[in-house]
C-alpha cells in the first residue's frame, strides 16, 4: 500500500490553476522525484503536502489517513514533513539549540516551561547522536547565521531526521550548494535509512537519475508522466516537454 | 552517555548558568534597600516598571510580539486589586496580587485570539484598541471605578499580617523587589526551557516552526497569557503601594512608555526592562529637576539619539552594552564569564 497519496489535489490561485488534478502514490521507502520545468507547479504541490497550503479541492492521505485539514506541525507529528528550496533556518540559534527544539518537539518535551533545555539525557544523547550523523561537530556553538552554506543545507537535512520523519519531502536540496560541497549533501541523503519515503523535488538531472528508482513529471500543475527512470528517460513526451524546454532555459 | 553527548549536556547546563553580571545585578538590587534609603518610593516605581517592562519583553524580545496594549492588563488588575482590597474581598495582599495577576492574564488568555491573527502593524492596533477600549470601561462605569477621580478609599492590609505599608515606601520597596525577583526567577525558568526556546524559534521564522512540530499559534497564546499575567501583577503591586488607582493606569502613554523603556535597555536578554527601567526612572527624575516643564523634550532626545546609534538593530544596543558589562564585572571579579555569547563589537 502506498504509504502517500492525493486524490485528485487542486490548488487554485484566484484564476491561476497552480496545481489541477494530481493524482499520486508513492510507496513506503520508495526515492520518488518529482521534476518538472520552471513553473510546473512543484513547490506548490510540496506547500499542499506539507500543510502550508490547503487544497482547493482533492484529498491527502498518509498511510490511509485523511490529513487533508490537518496543521503543518500536525502532520510533522505523524511522520511527514519538509525541508525548503531556501534554506529556512534559525538564524540566532546554534545548530546544537536547532537540533534540540525539534528532538524536544518530538519527544513531547517541547511545552516544558520549567526545566532547563537538555537537563533530559534521553534528549541531549540523541542531540549529539544526530549532531554526529550529520557532521555538525565542529560548528555545533556558532549561530547558523554565519555558517557555510553547505552546513545550512545539511542541518536542514538533519533537522527533518531529528523528527524521526518517516515521509521526506525534499525541496531541492542541492539548490546554490557549491560543486565542493555537493558531495558531502549527497552522501548525507544517500544514507538515509532505507525505510524512510522521500519525495525528491529537483532540477538537477544528475541528482534525480543518481537518486530516484520512480520519476513523476509534473507539467503545467497536472502530472504528465510517472514511470521509472529509465522509463521517463525513454518517453519521447518528456524529451519533447520537459528536456527541450530545459535546454532552452 | 558517550563524552559527545556529556558535552552537549553541560553546554546547555552552561547555557542557563548565572553569569556574574546577573549575580552583581541582583545583589545591588538588593542592598539598594540599604544604599539608598531615602530613594524608596522612585525605587518602587521603578520596580514596578521593570516588572512590567519584563512582561513586554517575554512576547516582544522572545516571540515578536509587538504591543501598545499592555496597560490592559496593568490596569485591569490594578482597578481589580483595588477594588478587592476596598471592599474587603481578599484582605491579603499577596493573595489579592497573585489574582489580580490571573484575572490580567485571563482577559490576555482571551484577546490572545484577537491579537495574535495578522502582522505586526495588526497587532499594533488591536493591543491599542483593547486596551482604549477598557479604559473608556473604566470612565464609564465611574460609580465602581471612581473615574476621572481614581480610585478612592483603598485601604491595603499588612503583608501577611505583619508589614504595615509606610508613607516612605520602605515595606512597598522590599515587597516589589521580591516580587518583582520572583517574577525575573519564573521568567528565565521559561527562557531556558525548551518552551523558550521555541518561542524563539517561532519569533525567527514561524513556518519553518511548524515544520519542526512546533505548535506555533498555541505557544503564542500561552507566552501572551503569561505576559498578561507579569504584567497584572505590576499593575496590583502599583495600586497596592500607592492605595490608589486611577484612569491612566489604563492610558496609551502607560503602553508607549514602557516600549520606550524596552528601546532604551534592549530586548530578549530578560535585563533590559529592568536597566530600561532604572535609566528611565532616574532619567525622568533628573531631567524633571533641570527642566520641570521640559522633560519630555529631553526623553524625545534621548531616544531619538539611542535610535539612530543603534540603527542596525534594536537588539545591537543590548549586545554591545550586554559585552561592555560582562568585561567591567568580569575584570572587577577576575573571572572568566560565562555569558558565551555575548557579541565582541562595541562601540
Amino acid at each position: 500500500m502506498a504509504i502517500l497519496e492525493t486524490k485528485n489535489l487542486t490548488k487554485r490561485f484566484g484564476g491561476i490553476v497552480a496545481t489541477a488534478d494530481v493524482t499520486l502514490a508513492i510507496e513506503k521507502g520508495a526515492r520518488h522525484a518529482l521534476i518538472g520545468p520552471n513553473g510546473a507547479g512543484k513547490t506548490t504541490v510540496i506547500n499542499l503536502l506539507s500543510g502550508v497550503l490547503k487544497p482547493t479541492a482533492g484529498r491527502i492521505f498518509l498511510e490511509g489517513r485523511d490529513i487533508t485539514a490537518l496543521d503543518p506541525h500536525q502532520r510533522v507529528r505523524l511522520g511527514m514533513g519538509r525541508t525548503f528550496q531556501i534554506n529556512q533556518l534559525f538564524l540566532d540559534l546554534t545548530p546544537l539549540e536547532t537540533i534540540g527544539l525539534a528532538v524536544a518537539e518530538r519527544l513531547g518535551a517541547g511545552a516544558d516551561w520549567w526545566r532547563q533545555v537538555g537537563s533530559r539525557s534521553a534528549v541531549t544523547g540523541e542531540i549529539a547522536e544526530i549532531v554526529e550523523r550529520f557532521r555538525l561537530g565542529d560548528v555545533m556553538h556558532e549561530r547558523t547565521a554565519i555558517l557555510p552554506y553547505g552546513k545550512q543545507r545539511l542541518l536542514e537535512i538533519a533537522l527533518a531526521f531529528a523528527c524521526r520523519l518517516r515521509v521526506l519531502l525534499l525541496d531541492e536540496p542541492a539548490a546554490g550548494v557549491p560543486e565542493a560541497e555537493r558531495y558531502e549533501l549527497l552522501a548525507t541523503i544517500a544514507a538515509l535509512p532505507a525505510d524512510v519515503t522521500v519525495l525528491l523535488i529537483e532540477h538537477d538531472m544528475d541528482i534525480v537519475f543518481s537518486f530516484a528508482d520512480r520519476i513523476s513529471v509534473l507539467v503545467n500543475g497536472t502530472l504528465f508522466v510517472e514511470g521509472t527512470p529509465a522509463d521517463v528517460a525513454r518517453d519521447p513526451r518528456v524529451k519533447a516537454v520537459y528536456l527541450g524546454e530545459e535546454l532552452d532555459a | 552517555m558517550t563524552q559527545f553527548a556529556a558535552d552537549v549536556s553541560s553546554y546547555f547546563k552552561r547555557r542557563a548558568r548565572w553569569s556574574p553580571f546577573e549575580i552583581a545585578f541582583w545583589i545591588f538590587a538588593f542592598a539598594s534597600i540599604w544604599l539608598f534609603p531615602q530613594k524608596h518610593l522612585i525605587l518602587t516605581e521603578t520596580a514596578i516598571l521593570a516588572l512590567f517592562a519584563l512582561s513586554l519583553d517575554l512576547i516582544l524580545g522572545y516571540a515578536g510580539i509587538i504591543s501598545l496594549g499592555q496597560a490592559a492588563f496593568f490596569g485591569l488588575a490594578g482597578y481589580f486589586s483595588g477594588l478587592v482590597a476596598k471592599y474587603g474581598l481578599i484582605t491579603d495582599p499577596v493573595l489579592a496580587l497573585i489574582c489580580s495577576g490571573l484575572v490580567a492574564a485571563a482577559l490576555g488568555f482571551i484577546t490572545s485570539f484577537l491579537v495574535l491573527r495578522g502582522s505586526d502593524l495588526t497587532r499594533l492596533m488591536v493591543t491599542l484598541g483593547v486596551a482604549l477600549m477598557l479604559g473608556e470601561v473604566a470612565n464609564r462605569f465611574s460609580s465602581l471605578t471612581g473615574g476621572a477621580d481614581g480610585l478612592q478609599g483603598v485601604t491595603v492590609a499588612p503583608i501577611f499580617g505583619r508589614f504595615q505599608f509606610d508613607i516612605y515606601g520602605h515595606t512597598g520597596y522590599v515587597y516589589c523587589l521580591i516580587v518583582l525577583f520572583v517574577c525575573f526567577l519564573i521568567a528565565r525558568r521559561i527562557v531556558y526551557s525548551p518552551f523558550g526556546l521555541s518561542l524563539r524559534a517561532v519569533k525567527g521564522n514561524a513556518l519553518r516552526s511548524a515544520a519542526i512540530a512546533i505548535p506555533v499559534y498555541g505557544r503564542l497564546v500561552a507566552i501572551y497569557t503569561v505576559s498578561a499575567f507579569f504584567a497584572g501583577i505590576a499593575g496590583a503591586l502599583l495600586t497596592q503601594t500607592t492605595a490608589f488607582c486611577s484612569l491612566d493606569v489604563l492610558s496609551l502613554e502607560r503602553s508607549a512608555d514602557l516600549l520606550l523603556v524596552l528601546i532604551i535597555g534592549g530586548t530578549g536578554y530578560l535585563y533590559g526592562g529592568l536597566i530600561g527601567a532604572v535609566i528611565y526612572k532616574f532619567m525622568q527624575d533628573w531631567i524633571a529637576i533641570l527642566t520641570p516643564q521640559y522633560w519630555q523634550f529631553w526623553i524625545g532626545f534621548m531616544l531619538v539619539l539611542i535610535v539612530l546609534v543603534g540603527r542596525e538593530r534594536m537588539t545591537g544596543w543590548n549586545e554591545a552594552v550586554r559585552a561592555f558589562l560582562v568585561r567591567l564585572v568580569s575584570r572587577a571579579m577576575a573571572r572568566k564569564p560565562a555569558l558565551g555569547d555575548a557579541a565582541p563589537d562595541q562601540r
